[in-house]
C-alpha cells in the first residue's frame, strides 16, 4: 500500500508541451507512471511524442478526463495560469491535483482553497515537488532513482531537502511507502496533519519522517496532532536553526506568532510530542534504523 | 515587498481611511517648508523599512517650522536598525490623542483566510500587550467570497468598547483597510495607531503595508514603488536574476537550490564549526546564466574563503549546473576553493563535467560541509 498515488493512478499533465512539462513527463513515464493524457489549450488533437510513449493532448481537462478516465492531474503551468488550471482540474472531477507551480499569489490560493473545500478533492502544493510512491508512480519531480519501496512515509515542506533525506534512506537500504512534498507556500493544499493521518491509516507505513522549516506554525500544529492521534513513530528535521531572524515591519507577525515559528520553538514542540528530532538530515537514518 | 509609511497611508487614503495631511522631505529645508504649509505643528517621521522607529528615536514632534527643520536634521541620516534614513514624512499633528487603537488585516496561514486583528490598547507597546494580555487582541476571519460583514466590524467596535458615535466611521475604516488589502495583493495592511483625536474623530497616524511578491507582476504600480535604496546592491542584483540571496557575516559562501536545503546547508556548516557567508537559493530550473550570477555574487564578498555548492536536482538539472559553474569560472578569476555536490536529476552527467574540470566534489551533505569548513580554515590561516 501507499498513500495518494500508486499504480492505479491515471495521470494527466496540464502544461505537457512546456519545457518543464515535457522533460518531467518523460521522466514520469520512464519511472512507470501511467500518464494517460496531456492538456495544452489550442493543441488538442496533437500527440505528445515522448521518449517511451505517445500521449494524446487535449484542449481541456474535461475532455481529457472523459477520453482517458484520468483520476489525477499534475500542473506544470506558469504562475499566471496555474490557479485557473487548479479550478479547471477540480471542475473536471479528478480526485487528486498536484500543483508544482511556484509564485502563485497568496490571495489567489486562499480563494482556490476555499473553493476546493466545497468538494472532495485533494490538492498537493503549490510550489512543491509532488509525490513519489517508489516502484509504482512518480507524480512530480522527485528523482525516481533516489527512492526505493519500503515502509517509511516521508512528508516535507521543502523540495530539495526531501530528496536529501530520501536519498540518505535509500543509500542505507531503508525504503519508503510514499514521499510527499506538500510545499512551503503560506497557503497550500494538504497539510502535515492531513498526510500524517493518511500515513497513520496506511497499513504498510511503519514509521514517518516529517521535514519542516522555520516560519508559520504548521509544525507546532502537527506536534499537537501527533501527541493526540498518532501511534506510529515520527522522526523529524527542522531546517533553519541558524537562519538570521527576518526584520519585521509591522507588529502583526510578532503578535500572531509570539515565540512560535522559530526552529527552536518547533523542535521543542515536536520533542514534547514524543518526536525524535535530528540535528542534520544525514542523521535521520541513524535515528530511525 | 515592503512599502514606506507614506506610500501605505496614501493607498489607505485611496480606499477611504482618514490620514493626516503630510508630505515627504529629503532635506531639513524641505521639511521646514512643508511644516510651514501645514501650519507649523507637525510630526517628523523617518521612512525606513523597519518597525519600532519611534522607540529608536526616529519620530520627532515639532511645534514650529524651525523645530521641524531641526528634527529633520536630526533624523535624516540616522541609522535605524541598519537602515539609513534618507527621507522623512512631515505630517500634521493630530489635534490631541484620546486613545490609540491597533487595526490590521493579515493572512492567517492556519485558518487559510485573511484575518482582521484589532485592539483598544494600540500604540508602540502592542507586542507587550499581546504577550501579557492576549485577551486584549481581537480577531475575526474574513470569508474571501463575502468580504468584511457589518456584524464583524460591530463585534470589534463593541468588544473594544469604542464610543458608539464612532462605530459608523470605524466600520468604514475596517472595510476600507480590507478593500485596500485585497485590491493591492497585500500580505499586511496595518494601522498602529488609529487614534481617537481630541476632537473625537478617528485618524490613522501610522501605516505599514507589505505586498505579496508573487503578485507584483500584476501590481505594476506598486512594483514601481519599490525603494531600491533599502536593498543592498547584491541582493537587488540577485532579485533581478530570480535568485534569493541574503548576505551574512561568515566566510563560507553557499549556493543551493531550494530554500529548505539552503537553510539546511547553512545549519550543517554551522554544525561542523563553520560560518556561512550568505543564504542563496538559485531557485528551481536554474540555468547556467543564473549559476554564473550566483557565483559572482558570492565571490564579490571579500570575506569568502570557500564556496559550497550543493545542488540536488529535481527541476534543476545537474549537467546545467555543472556547465554554469565551469562557465562562471571562465569569467571569474578566483583562488577561492569550490566544493561541489550534485545529486538527483542528471547528477551523474554533471559530476562527469566537473571531474573533467578537476573540481573538488562530495557525495553527501555532511561530507561537503566538512570539506568546505576545512577549506575555509586553510584559506583563513
Ligand atoms: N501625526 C501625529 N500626531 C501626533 N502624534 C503622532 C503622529 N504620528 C505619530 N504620533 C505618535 O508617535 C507614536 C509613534 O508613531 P508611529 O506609530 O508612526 O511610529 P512607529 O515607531 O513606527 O511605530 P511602530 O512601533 O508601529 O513602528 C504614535 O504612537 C503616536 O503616539
Ligand atoms: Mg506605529
Amino acid at each position: 500500500m501507499s498513500i495518494l498515488v500508486d499504480k492505479n493512478t491515471r495521470l494527466l499533465v496540464q502544461g505537457i508541451t512546456g519545457r518543464e512539462g515535457t522533460f518531467h513527463t518523460n521522466q514520469m513515464i520512464a519511472y512507470g507512471t501511467n500518464v494517460v493524457g496531456g492538456v495544452t489549450p489550442s493543441k488538442g488533437g496533437q500527440w505528445f511524442e515522448g521518449d517511451d510513449k505517445r500521449v494524446p493532448i487535449f484542449d481541456t481537462v474535461k475532455s481529457a478526463v472523459e477520453a482517458t478516465g484520468a483520476n489525477a492531474s499534475i500542473i506544470f503551468v506558469p504562475a499566471r495560469f496555474a490557479v485557473d488550471a487548479i479550478y479547471e482540474a477540480a471542475d473536471a472531477g479528478v480526485d487528486l491535483i498536484v500543483c508544482l507551480t511556484e509564485h502563485i499569489p497568496v490571495l489567489d490560493m486562499i480563494a482556490a482553497r476555499a473553493y476546493l473545500e466545497t468538494r472532495r478533492i485533494t490538492l498537493v502544493g503549490p510550489n512543491c515537488p509532488g509525490l513519489l510512491t517508489p516502484g509504482q508512480a512518480k507524480v512530480g519531480i522527485i528523482p525516481g532513482n533516489i527512492a526505493m519501496p519500503g515502509n517509511v512515509g516521508v512528508v516535507s515542506k521543502s523540495g530539495t531537502l526531501t530528496y536529501e533525506v530520501v536519498d540518505a534512506l535509500t543509500r542505507r537500504g531503508i525504503g519508503q511507502t510514499t514521499c510527499v512534498g506538500i510545499g512551503g507556500d503560506p497557503i497550500s493544499g494538504v497539510s502535515f496533519i492531513d498526510v500524517l493521518q493518511l500515513f497513520e491509516d496506511d497499513p504498510e507505513t511503519e514509521q514517518i519522517i516529517m521535514i519542516g522549516e522555520i516560519g508559520g506554525n504548521a509544525e507546532e500544529q502537527a506536534a499537537a496532532y501527533i501527541a493526540r492521534n498518532m501511534t506510529k513513530r515520527v522522526t523529524s528535521f527542522i531546517a533553519g536553526r541558524t537562519a538570521p531572524p527576518g526584520r519585521r515591519m509591522g507588529h502583526a507577525g510578532a503578535i500572531v506568532e509570539g515565540g512560535s515559528g522559530t526552529a527552536d520553538g518547533k523542535i521543542v514542540a515536536l520533542r514534547q510530542a514524543g518526536v525524535t528530532v535530528a540535528d542534520h538530515p544525514d542523521q535521520i537514518v541513524d535515528l530511525i534504523g | 515587498m515592503n512599502l514606506h509609511e507614506y506610500q501605505a497611508k496614501r493607498l489607505f487614503a485611496e480606499h477611504g481611511v482618514p490620514i493626516p495631511d503630510g508630505k515627504v522631505a529629503s532635506s531639513p529645508a524641505e521639511a521646514r517648508q512643508i511644516a510651514r504649509e501645514l501650519g507649523g505643528r507637525v510630526v517628523v517621521k523617518s521612512q525606513v523599512h523597519v518597525g519600532g522607529r519611534g522607540k529608536a528615536g526616529g519620530i520627532g514632534l515639532a511645534n514650529t517650522p524651525d523645530e521641524a527643520e531641526a528634527q529633520a536634521a536630526r533624523i535624516l541620516g540616522m541609522d535605524i536598525k541598519g537602515y539609513k534614513v534618507r527621507r522623512v514624512l512631515v505630517d500634521q499633528q493630530a489635534p490631541g490623542i484620546k486613545q490609540e487603537i491597533y487595526l490590521a488585516v493579515l493572512i492567517d496561514r492556519a485558518a487559510r483566510r485573511p484575518m482582521i486583528m484589532a485592539s483598544a490598547a494600540g500604540g508602540m507597546d502592542i507586542e507587550e500587550v499581546a504577550a501579557t494580555t492576549p485577551e486584549k487582541i481581537l480577531t475575526v476571519h474574513i470569508e474571501p467570497a463575502l468580504g468584511v460583514r457589518g456584524y464583524q466590524a460591530t463585534y470589534l467596535a463593541s468588544a473594544m468598547d469604542l464610543p458608539r458615535e464612532l462605530w459608523r466611521d470605524f466600520h468604514k475604516i475596517v472595510a476600507s483597510l480590507y478593500a485596500c488589502f485585497q485590491a493591492n495583493d497585500a500580505s499586511l495592511t496595518e494601522i498602529n495607531p488609529l487614534v481617537i483625536t481630541g476632537e473625537g474623530k478617528l485618524l490613522a497616524l501610522d501605516g505599514k503595508m507589505s505586498i505579496d511578491d508573487n503578485a507584483l507582476s500584476r501590481q505594476t504600480r506598486l512594483a514601481e514603488m519599490r525603494d531600491t535604496d533599502e536593498e543592498p546592491p547584491a541582493e537587488r542584483e540577485a532579485r533581478l536574476s530570480g535568485i534569493n540571496f541574503i548576505q551574512l557575516e561568515g566566510n563560507i559562501g553557499c549556493m543551493v537550490n531550494g530554500a529548505g536545503l539552503a537553510m539546511t546547508t547553512m545549519d550543517v556548516i554551522k554544525l561542523f564549526g563553520g560560518d556561512p557567508a550568505n543564504f542563496l537559493d538559485i531557485g528551481g530550473g536554474a540555468k547556467a546564466e543564473q549559476v554564473t550570477t550566483a557565483l559572482r555574487l558570492i565571490l564579490s564578498d571579500p570575506n569568502v574563503k570557500a564556496v559550497l555548492i550543493n545542488i540536488f536536482g529535481g527541476i534543476t538539472r545537474g549537467d546545467e549546473v555543472a556547465r554554469g559553474i565551469i562557465e562562471a569560472l571562465a569569467q571569474i578569476d578566483t583562488a577561492v576553493p569550490l566544493i561541489v555536490r550534485l545529486a538527483g536529476t542528471n547528477a551523474k552527467e554533471g559530476m562527469e563535467i566537473l571531474a573533467e574540470a578537476k573540481m573538488e566534489t562530495a557525495v553527501t551533505l555532511s561530507d561537503a560541509a566538512q570539506k568546505a569548513v576545512a577549506a575555509a580554515k586553510r584559506g583563513a590561516s
